[in-house]
């Protein structure tokens, strides 16, 4: 009974602040409907026994992408109030493309039929073994190289990140390896010890 | 009862939302990535319900991987957005069309 | 093997080897192998002539190769040779070899010279081929050598637009001819079903009166091929209607001139019609024909001929006037005639041409006569030769005893008298008349040539010498008036320029043509002309009229005498206006303007030439080429598709805005469209 409540609150308010996020005028509004969004979902994956999603989605979603987010809209000096205009130009049009496409994803849902699955087969919610060990067991032998390869891509992204972004500072010397490798004798300088009251002689 | 379907037609609205959010903010890409975070979501939110219902881990480990993407993907964008708004000022793209042909 | 063998093929493997090879081996050898391998073709001729001569030669065919067995149609490539033969033989050759030898001093400083020698070896063995050609199909192709030759040698100098522009008249109007020619081959081969010239000429007296259709109407059969077949030779003779390339041929240099349009290529229509002669008896209608076209053309060159400045030009009229000389003695039956004059004419005009190639080398490369003038003392051997050849053009000789041209003309105007028909009359007169204006105008150039008072200094070629040589030359005579000046301007004085003999190597062919010039008439009339001789001589290769040969020496006395004293008239009438009194020649253009235009301009044929064929045949090309090929062709075809693809490109290229949302938009819609066909189909 309570799953049935649970599972509808939290899709509820899943669907709400995802419109939210869309609609509301002040970007800092709309990432933190984004935040109540994931919440939610993440409640969503907890009703399925996935707690360890969960998690992972409250943590990095919620913690990393969507602070990130509120970093970019908090730094940026942008002029939302420009942007928005066009927005009522589009949405019936938008409006019309989005019910097609869900009457599609729900008509492809149906027409599938698959098996004996979507006649109410419960969750395997009760497990053996708790969430995250299963997950670490499959990942850590048959995805393996998957998990590495998510690694690299991350590794890949933040050096990315970084390149993109970078500035130099413009003033900074920093040293010429292949100018200093190629000096020849000639150019090199030389110490002298000439006596007291005689010049120089190059 | 809660079955699949249930799930399966959540996903299928917040993925229709976040296509919605697309569309609708032309010129604000910040949303424009928000709403693809969004279609993320509903993703994991299908694979996820999938792979409770057939009792099956992948989906959940495939899950991780796109989260994994995701963030990725979310922070490259969010540089290609910081470098857009240094050279431009602002960030709107409905009129940057420079790569076309 | 017999010497015919190498007599035709040495030329073609001399041509082979300078032309191909001339770079690598050089020009010296080059040149050396081509005169040596003429004048090995010449030293072999002249026995096989003398033979004939003497009564000692016999026909014979060599064959050389099969060509063509296709059903009825049998052609050999086979080498003929009988007393007509020989006689062209010695001509080809021998002024071949003279006109090589020339050349060496002629064409000293010229480029290009393996390429010319390769040009004029070819030509010979061209010409040769075309002489001994057994079927009518060999001569065709010895035709259109001689025709691809002439191309070739008038646009030696290819890099001159006036010498392309000559080159390709020549070969056109050439081609009008040819066209005739082988319609007559096409209507020979249908009715004689054979191309072998023997048996047509045995075929052909049966031929006689028999009817064909040809455009829709019945004619005479034989009447319509011999027609035909003179339309080749009006093309390749420079008859009156096809005469314009040859004028405009000068643009070769003078050695080409001499060679093919005065002794050689020019005479192949002649030497045709004497071929084919037992055809052209069969067809009274024909003769007549040819009779009225040589007689007009004798005496329309004539009159050209005589108001041309240039003095190539007038030779070269003069060669379309005994070229008309030579076609009506054919027509009036006197084959022998016309072939004696074609051997006479071939060694003075020869020497002639190259009497003025020596002149223009020594007045550097000028060729207008209203600047010559007292070359006498500077340049005497040049001087005698073509003294020598004017002496043999106008035919200067009495009792019996002259040059050349006293044998072969004065016979051709007595057979024209003694034929008794009507156009053999009208050509007696015309040629009588046409006679009187070649003496003139030969003797015009000896005495604008090498009389008078030098008149060097108007002419911008000798200003050129002169200040090339004297460096600190004052600029008082230098007065440079611009090349397109209404009249030269004929400045008296020599400008201090010293015109120098030709060297060895030039004089050495004048000498020996000089020869020719004087003795040829003396030696051969008796195996030409003469009524026993020339039917030993001639022994049926060609149709000799022995009864009119006779009758040709039993013309009356004034008829006898009449080329004589028209000669004279010529001679008198040219000294007055040239020597006696300069500014004769002034007042008479002055009082007979309208007649001197007309003559100027060539009786205009030109003009109507380019007015009825130049201009329509343009335009017609011009339409062709834009409304049919660029605009339909071209707009339908490869230049429409190509404006297609860029228009369809500019179509697609507004999908791509580089806006990404809309790249965006468009994916998403694919995906709607592609999720809707799964649901149709799978549903």
């Amino acid at each position: 009974m309570i799953t049935i409540l649970a599972f509808y609150l939290f899709a509820t308010l899943t669907v709400t602040s995802a419109l939210l996020v869309i609609f509301a005028r002040n970007p800092v509004h709309s990432v933190l409907w984004l935040i109540v969004a994931f919440f939610n979902a993440a409640g969503l994956f907890l009703l399925l026994g996935a707690e360890f999603i969960a998690m992972l989605l409250v943590i990095v979603y919620v913690g990393a992408v969507a602070v990130l987010f509120l970093f970019i809209v908090m730094m940026l000096d942008v002029d939302f109030a420009a942007l928005r205009s066009g927005f009522t130009r589009n949405l019936p049009f938008g409006i019309l493309l989005a019910l097609v496409l869900l009457a599609e994803m729900i008509i492809a849902v149906a027409a599938y039929k698959a098996g004996p699955v979507t006649a109410g087969v419960a969750p395997h919610v009760v497990d053996a073994k708790p969430n995250i060990v299963a997950l670490g067991e499959l990942l850590y032998t048959r995805f393996l190289m998957p998990f590495e390869l998510a690694g690299l891509i991350l590794l890949v992204a933040m050096i990315g990140a970084i390149v993109l972004t970078h500035r130099s500072r413009g003033d900074a010397r920093g040293q010429k390896i292949r100018r200093q490798v190629d000096r020849r004798p000639s150019d090199a300088t030389k110490n002298m010890q000439p006596p007291v009251g005689e010049g120089m002689t190059l | 009862m809660i079955g699949l379907t249930h799930y399966l037609a959540v996903a299928a609205i917040l993925f229709t939302i976040g296509v919605l959010g697309i569309f609708l903010n032309r010129k604000n890409v910040i949303l424009m990535l928000m709403a693809i975070e969004l279609i993320l979501l509903a993703v994991n939110i299908n694979l996820v319900a999938f792979s409770a219902y057939l009792g099956d881990l992948t989906g959940q480990v495939f899950a991780m991987f796109v989260l994994t993407v995701a963030a990725a993907e979310a922070a490259i964008g969010l540089a290609i957005l910081v470098i857009f708004f240094r050279r431009r000022g602002s960030i709107a793209v409905d009129d940057v069309n420079r790569m076309h042909g | 093997m017999h010497p015919i063998i190498l007599i035709v093929f040495l030329p073609l493997v001399a041509a082979l080897i300078a032309g191909l090879g001339g770079r690598v081996i050089g020009k010296v050898p080059a040149k050396v192998i081509t005169t040596g391998a003429l004048f090995i073709s010449a030293a072999l001729s002249w026995p096989i002539f003398l033979s004939f001569v003497a009564g000692a030669g016999e026909t014979q065919v060599v064959p050389v190769l099969d060509w063509i067995r296709s059903g009825d149609l049998v052609v050999d490539w086979a080498l003929r040779v009988d007393a007509l033969t020989a006689v062209m033989l010695v001509v080809v050759t021998s002024v071949s070899s003279l006109v090589h030898l020339y050349s060496w001093g002629y064409m000293e400083e010229d480029p290009s010279q393996p390429r010319f020698f390769a040009y004029l070896s070819l030509f010979t063995f061209a010409m040769l081929m075309l002489v001994t050609a057994d079927s009518l199909v060999q001569m065709f192709f010895g035709w259109e050598g001689v025709g691809l030759a002439s191309y070739l040698l008038i646009g030696f100098w290819y890099h001159k637009p006036s010498a392309n522009a000559a080159a390709m008249k020549a070969f056109v109007v050439n081609r009008v001819g040819d066209f005739g020619f082988s319609l007559g081959i096409f209507g020979t081969f249908l009715v004689f079903n054979t191309v072998s010239i023997p048996a047509i000429l045995a075929a052909a007296p049966s031929m006689a009166g028999s009817t064909i259709g040809f455009a829709g109407m019945t004619v005479d059969t034989m009447t319509l091929l011999c027609l035909l077949l003179f339309v080749g030779a009006m093309g390749k003779s420079a008859q009156l209607g096809l005469h314009t390339w040859l004028p405009d041929a000068m643009e070769g240099p003078t050695p080409v001139s001499a060679l093919i349009h005065a002794a050689t290529m020019v005479t192949a229509g002649v030497f045709m019609v004497c071929r084919l002669s037992p055809m052209f008896e069969v067809s009274p209608d024909a003769l007549m024909v040819v009779t009225y076209v040589g007689a007009a053309t004798a005496i329309f060159a004539a009159t050209v001929a005589t108001v041309q400045t240039d003095i190539k030009r007038v030779i070269a009229y003069s060669t379309c006037s005994q070229l008309g000389y030579m076609f009506f003695a054919a027509g009036v039956g006197a084959y022998g005639a016309a072939m004696f004059h074609l051997f006479t004419h071939a060694f003075f005009k020869a020497l002639l041409f190259l009497g003025a190639g020596s002149v223009i080398h020594a007045m550097h490369h000028e060729q207008d006569m209203r600047h010559y003038g007292a070359l006498r003392k500077e340049i005497p051997l040049t001087f005698w030769a073509m003294l020598a050849g004017t002496l043999a053009i106008t035919g200067v000789g009495i009792f019996g005893i002259g040059f050349a041209g006293y044998y072969s003309k004065d016979n051709i105007i007595e057979s024209a008298f003694a034929s008794g028909t009507t156009h053999g009359g009208i050509a007696f007169a015309i040629g009588i008349l046409a006679a009187l204006l070649t003496s003139f105008y030969s003797w015009r150039l000896i005495f604008l040539t090498f009389f008078g008072k030098a008149r060097w200094a108007g002419s911008e070629h000798i200003q050129h010498a002169v200040h090339e040589h004297h460096e600190d030359e004052s600029e008082e005579a230098a007065d440079h008036d611009s090349a397109h000046d209404h009249g030269a301007r004929v400045l008296t004085g020599t400008a201090g320029y010293h015109p120098h003999e030709s060297p060895l190597s030039m004089l050495i062919p004048l000498g020996l043509l000089s020869v020719g010039a004087i003795l040829a008439g003396l030696l051969f009339h008796g195996a030409f002309v003469d009524a026993e001789g020339g039917t030993a001589f001639w022994n049926n290769s060609i149709s000799f009229d022995e009864h009119l040969a006779h009758a040709a020496h039993e013309v009356p006395t004034w008829v006898k005498y009449s080329p004589f004293i028209v000669m004279l008239a010529g001679l008198a009438l040219a000294y007055r206006n040239y020597i006696a009194r300069p500014s004769a020649p002034a007042a008479f253009v002055a009082q007979f303007g309208g007649l001197h235009k007309f003559l100027m301009h060539k009786w205009y044929f030109d003009e109507l030439y380019d007015f009825l064929f130049v201009r329509p045949s343009m335009a017609l090309g011009r339409f062709f080429w834009k409304r049919g090929d660029e605009q339909t062709i071209d707009r339908f075809g490869p230049h429409g598709a190509a404006v297609l693809v860029g228009a369809g490109n500019r179509l697609t290229t507004r999908l791509q805005s580089g806006f990404v949302y809309s790249y965006a938009l468009v994916m998403l819609l694919g995906l709607i469209a592609a999720a809707s066909w799964v649901l149709w189909w799978v549903s």
